[in-house]
């Protein structure tokens, strides 16, 4: 990666909806290598995709999510490999990660309400074979996520007009 | 004793209204520029303001942390007046590493309450009422209401978009006078956002040592210069002894509030300063000065991450001015853009009431900073990058209106 590549990707990561000529301005850099450099991120997957962070908790069919800590028997060869992708593939799960410590797998599991988010876990995640034990955790309330914090933003507290 | 002061204590006239009791070199001050034009904004809503000379950024948090350490450690005390040895020794490190500017922490160092209070100290130690002061404008509005205050005489000498408003020599030898004393800089420039270079300062020293002047050289914006690294006036040869260097924590560490600024020079002129320093404000708060240790030590970082968006920002503001079709120079330090809106046919003024009143764009009418300013508009580029392209927009639809007739 180089280092106009990296330059583009901070901009995009702080909003996203920047489009190329902006991020060339911004940059001092012509616009067809910004253009360029954006395709090539597209295109080798470092940008997977452009996504919204949305406080749900302003929506009123509001979601519930849920982090599970799960513990798991590795299969021969595979390692932890499979069992993740059995449980990645399922769209009720947001994200998983492969987790250093007291277990294995960290699940985000996003549903209507407590009951769909149960009903998945003694459901689909429990029954799978290598699963040893499961632990729910249900997010009460989002502070921050991905860097940016949910509470409503201060206003600009400078005076209008400063020397 | 001025002469209007000396006829009121002979004639010893009763006086009629409060504002009798007022010495004539405050009441001859006018308000200032900026601030009739604040009062017009503040009568607005939806306004996008590129009005505001301070960072948008808050003072990073290891900063602010320093300094809640340092209360909850019982740090309330007076520091010794001439500031923390802590932070003096910090300051010296600082700009000796970054502007090869070396000054001793022991007696050539002096912290202030900001940048603002040791040029108000140096004048004051220098002028002698009927001096002349010699200002590059336009400039930071202050500094000829401190020097008038001062019993001093401003004399201001107009810069040009032409030359990136930088300082000739030619231009100063012109005001020069017997009673010429001392020359106030401030590059990088507020309001225009220019630079002086190694070279474009010799021969400046040239006239100041030829013409036996003392330097004001306020530095305030000396991190936040864009592909040229700021050049102290102090760091000329010969020049160090005739200058009174003059920087702070608000601009580069965003600390604007924290009022915590210095003055280098002369171990002579900064015991002057220092003497009215410690009969005036005692020292500066010690909470800010424990901060301003850790944003010298530690904050380098956060400041070139700050410094790095005002030039993401510069870049976009230049270009939409040109794509509006207002002339605008490149500045090459401070956030201060400069455009020049004499192509409408308004002046700076009429241009920046309209603009607020029929774009809701706030940014402040050139003139208020003296000779050279009429006919711009500063703008400041202290704002979120979608501020700005907002800003832009409704400057281009405006200046748009005004072509249409």
């Amino acid at each position: 990666m180089n280092e106009l590549q990296l330059k583009v990707l901070e901009l995009l990561k702080e909003d996203a909806r920047r489009d190329a000529d902006l991020i060339a301005t911004l940059l001092g850099a012509p616009a067809e290598e910004v253009k360029q450099a954006i395709a090539e991120l597209e295109h080798n997957h470092i940008i997977v995709k452009y996504a919204t962070i949305v406080n749900w908790s302003k929506v009123d069919d509001e979601k519930v999510t849920a982090l599970i800590e799960v513990q798991i028997t590795p299969e021969r060869g595979r390692g932890f490999e499979g069992i993740a992708e059995r449980i990645y593939l399922y769209p009720e799960v947001k994200s998983v990660y492969l987790m250093s410590g007291a277990y294995d797998l960290l699940v985000e599991i996003e549903g209507k309400n407590l009951k769909e988010v149960a009903s998945f876990v003694s459901n689909k995640l429990s029954p799978i074979d290598a699963v040893l034990s499961t632990k729910t955790n249900f997010i009460l309330k989002k502070y921050k996520q991905d860097g940016i914090i949910f509470e409503e933003h201060e206003g600009d507290d400078r005076l209008m007009i400063s020397p | 004793m001025i002469k209007e002061e000396e006829e009121l204590v002979r004639t010893k006239v009763k006086r009629q209204a409060m504002t009798d009791y007022l010495t004539p070199s405050v009441q001859n001050i006018k308000p200032s520029g900026i601030r009739r034009f604040f009062d017009l904004v503040n009568t607005r809503k939806d306004v996008i303001t590129l009005g505001v000379g301070e960072p948008d950024f808050i003072t990073p948090w290891h900063v602010r942390e320093a300094a809640v350490y340092s209360l909850e450690r019982g740090k309330t005390q007076y520091t010794s007046n001439a500031g923390l040895p802590a932070l003096r020794e910090a300051i010296g490190q600082y700009l000796n590493d970054q502007f090869q500017t070396p000054y001793d922490p022991a007696n050539e160092i002096l912290v202030t309450v900001g940048g603002s209070e040791a040029i108000d100290l140096a004048l004051r130690a220098l002028i002698v009422p009927g001096d002349e002061i010699l200002i590059p404008e336009p400039c930071y509005i202050s500094y000829s209401p401190i020097t008038a205050l001062g019993g001093g005489v401003p004399v201001g000498i107009e810069t040009f978009a032409k030359d990136k408003f930088k300082l000739t020599a030619e231009s100063l030898e012109a005001v020069i006078t017997p009673r010429s004393k001392v020359l106030i800089l401030c590059y990088p420039s507020n309001p225009t956002g220019g630079i002086m270079t190694y070279e474009d300062w010799l021969p400046i020293a040239k006239v100041v040592e030829d013409n036996d002047l003392i330097v004001i050289s306020d530095e305030i914006y000396a991190e936040l210069t864009y592909g040229t690294k700021h050049c102290s006036f102090s760091a000329m040869p010969g020049m160090r002894d005739r200058t009174i260097l003059v920087s702070g924590f608000s601009k580069a560490f965003a600390m604007t509030g924290w009022r915590l600024g210095y003055a280098c020079g002369h171990p002579d002129l900064i015991a002057a300063m220092l003497k009215i320093h410690q009969y005036t404000v005692m020292c500066a708060p010690a909470m800010a000065q424990y901060a301003g240790v850790e944003a010298l030590t530690r904050g380098l970082e956060e400041k070139d991450r700050m410094v790095d968006a005002y030039n993401q920002r510069r870049r976009l503001v230049v270009k939409g001015f040109r794509d509006i079709g207002l002339e605008c120079h490149e500045p090459e330090g401070a956030f201060y853009a400069f455009p020049s809106v004499k192509a409408t046919g308004l002046t700076s003024e009429k241009f920046a009431e309209r603009l607020l009143e029929e774009g809701g764009v706030a940014a402040v009418p050139g003139d208020v900073f003296g000779l050279g300013g009429e006919g711009h508009l500063r703008c400041s580029y202290a704002t979120s990058v979608s501020n700005l392209a907002e800003a832009l927009d409704r400057i281009g639809g405006f200046v748009h209106k005004l072509r249409q007739g």
